[in-house]
């Protein structure tokens, strides 16, 4: 084994330190309640808990509306990382800027806004609803909410790949005769897919877990109570061991998410270093 | 930039496409970002510029704010103090199992705001695994401002950190360790030769946290049990008043939180420019 160059840098130990004892206080030791809590119930109630009609539509609902949301994102967003990544237009740094409000706007202010806007009066649902599409307090309202929060996560990921593709690359492949069509098919869209699959991976797990925006847009009605609105549900009648129950099933689905992405995102760096 | 003014002209080759892509991305933009953001501000003033202010100036409401402001002046400098040193010893040194803390820092990202909260009632509530002793000492914590500032501490941990990670990652390990062996001691080292090179990044940060702290709606909603002018923070508020249908009230308050999301972007925007100079 080689011996690394010895680091002088100081403060390892309370830098560590500090940095485990405040993850293990705040984030794991609570996090590790979830699963002791669980441990207690025995298998067939818990079974029976996590499969309950409402709770298997309710994952079907989280799934199909974050999947949607997150493969439209995935369209639209390369759309704009494109867009902002190439082309110059008056304003472009405002619209660049506002790519993020997502990130700082507070989930419950884009709920009640976006309710509001989808709403039988609002500004968008008073044309749609004459047309027959109802938005809010339907599926669709959650896709569309879902659809703000996770935007960013695309553009952010997609962008700086679009912006380090060399233009060279692309000037080759149009001298060798290919289309402008040929050569986003051939080059780029080769080069953006794996940021653009961790951007749709970061928007699917996002989508999972949101709850400010969606719980006003979807007006918890029957057909449209995602899981994270059944754990408040169990909650606030005081049935911590149901609640519970339904996190352990979704913090595995979020942490084996996590790894996947991770990985994705190692598997990115390595091709744009090799690139 | 000259490279970029090339790269621009290089594509201007087909100009109708071109304008197509940016009307069809601004439109985009325009109908799903753009417009919630104005209808805050045009919902908040529908009945005139004094019904905004005696929505904001009420009691319920300023309590929020001060409860909002409270739990952010405690959770954030913690976690700026964690971020520092998360990010000093994950770029400065290297060790066994550095890339599970980094994919553990992440995890108050991951999981569901609900489940940040229900965790925090598990420990601390009525049935939870200290919860008995609490209520014989006569401490509340779940339903009270304390689990109010745990909650919102969970949720904004990875923030700083996550901001300081690639900066100081980029920025490497010798200018430190010049400074060491020119003389200066540790502190001397950080205050002088690491904190200046990450001073932007490191506001972005805070603000990022702040703002975050100020908006965390799921988390607090599950801990805090929503007594009016006790324990609710500024979203909260927002979502009761939005639930008695005092439309103008909840757009109120919840302009409070849009600016300081507009004021968050200016930030990134201003920090941005400033690292790329």
């Amino acid at each position: 084994m080689i011996k690394r160059r010895r680091n002088i840098l100081p403060g390892f130990g309370i830098s560590t330190g500090f940095t485990l004892t405040y993850m293990s206080l705040v984030v794991l030791i609570p996090l590790s309640a979830v699963f002791l809590k669980t441990a207690s119930v025995d298998w067939s109630h818990f079974w029976e808990t996590i499969t309950a009609p409402r709770l298997m539509a309710s994952y079907k609902l989280t799934l199909t509306t974050s999947f949607v949301s997150a493969l439209f994102n995935a369209g639209f967003g390369l759309l704009v990382a494109w867009v902002l990544a190439r082309y110059s237009f008056p304003g472009k740094r405002i619209v660049d800027a506002l790519v993020d409000l997502p990130f700082a706007l507070p989930t419950a202010v884009a709920g009640i806004a976006l309710t509001a806007i989808y709403s039988q009066n609002g500004w968008f649902g008073r044309y749609l609803e004459p047309l027959g599409i109802k938005v809010a307090f339907t599926p669709l309202g959650i896709v569309v909410a879902l659809m703000f929060v996770g935007l960013p996560f695309v553009v952010r990921n997609v962008q700086p790949v679009l912006e380090d593709l060399d233009v060279e690359i692309e000037e080759a492949a149009q001298s060798l005769g290919a289309t402008r069509w040929q050569t986003f098919r051939l080059v780029i869209v080769p080069t953006v897919m794996p940021a653009l699959v961790t951007g749709f991976a970061l928007a699917f797990a996002r989508g999972l877990g949101e709850y400010g925006s969606v719980v006003f847009i979807s007006g918890n009605l029957p057909n449209t109570q995602i899981t994270s609105l059944l754990i408040n549900t169990k909650l606030e009648q005081y049935d911590y061991i149901g609640a519970t129950s339904i996190a352990v099933v979704m913090l595995i689905v979020s942490f084996m998410l996590l790894l996947g992405i991770n990985l994705l995102q190692a598997r990115t760096r390595r091709f744009q270093e090799a690139a | 930039m000259e490279e970029r003014r090339i790269r621009s002209r290089n594509d201007s080759g087909n100009v109708f496409i071109r304008w197509l892509l940016i009307g069809a991305a601004l439109l985009f933009l325009a109908l799903f970002l753009v417009t919630p953001l104005l209808t805050v501000f045009v919902e908040a003033l529908d009945k005139g510029w004094e019904a905004y202010w005696a929505a904001i100036e009420e009691p319920d409401a300023l309590s929020a704010i001060y409860l909002s402001l409270a739990a952010a002046a405690i959770a954030v400098p913690v976690n700026t103090l964690f971020g520092l040193a998360a990010a000093w010893s994950i770029t400065k040194f290297d060790f066994f199992g550095k890339n599970i803390l980094v994919t553990l820092l992440d995890i108050p990202f991951a999981v569901s705001p609900i489940i940040s909260g229900l965790i925090f009632v598990l420990m601390f509530g009525a049935q939870g695994w200290i919860g008995p002793w609490l209520a014989d000492h006569d401490i509340h914590i779940i339903f009270a401002v304390p689990g109010i500032i745990l909650a919102t501490m969970f949720v904004t941990v990875p923030f700083v950190a996550r901001e300081l990670i690639p900066h100081m990652q980029a920025q490497g390990r010798e200018e430190e360790e010049a400074a060491l062996v020119l003389g200066a001691t540790g502190l001397q080292t950080f205050f002088r030769v690491t904190l200046p090179n990450i001073k932007w990044s490191l506001m972005y940060g805070v603000i990022l946290c702040t703002a975050r702290a100020m908006g965390e709606f799921g988390a607090v909603a599950v801990v805090s049990g929503h007594i009016r002018g006790q324990t609710n923070t500024i979203p909260l508020h927002v979502e009761i008043l939005y639930n008695e249908y005092n439309f103008v009230g909840a757009f109120a308050v919840a302009s409070l939180l849009t600016l300081m999301a507009i004021v968050t972007l200016a930030i990134k925007k201003f920090v941005e420019w400033k690292t790329s100079e």
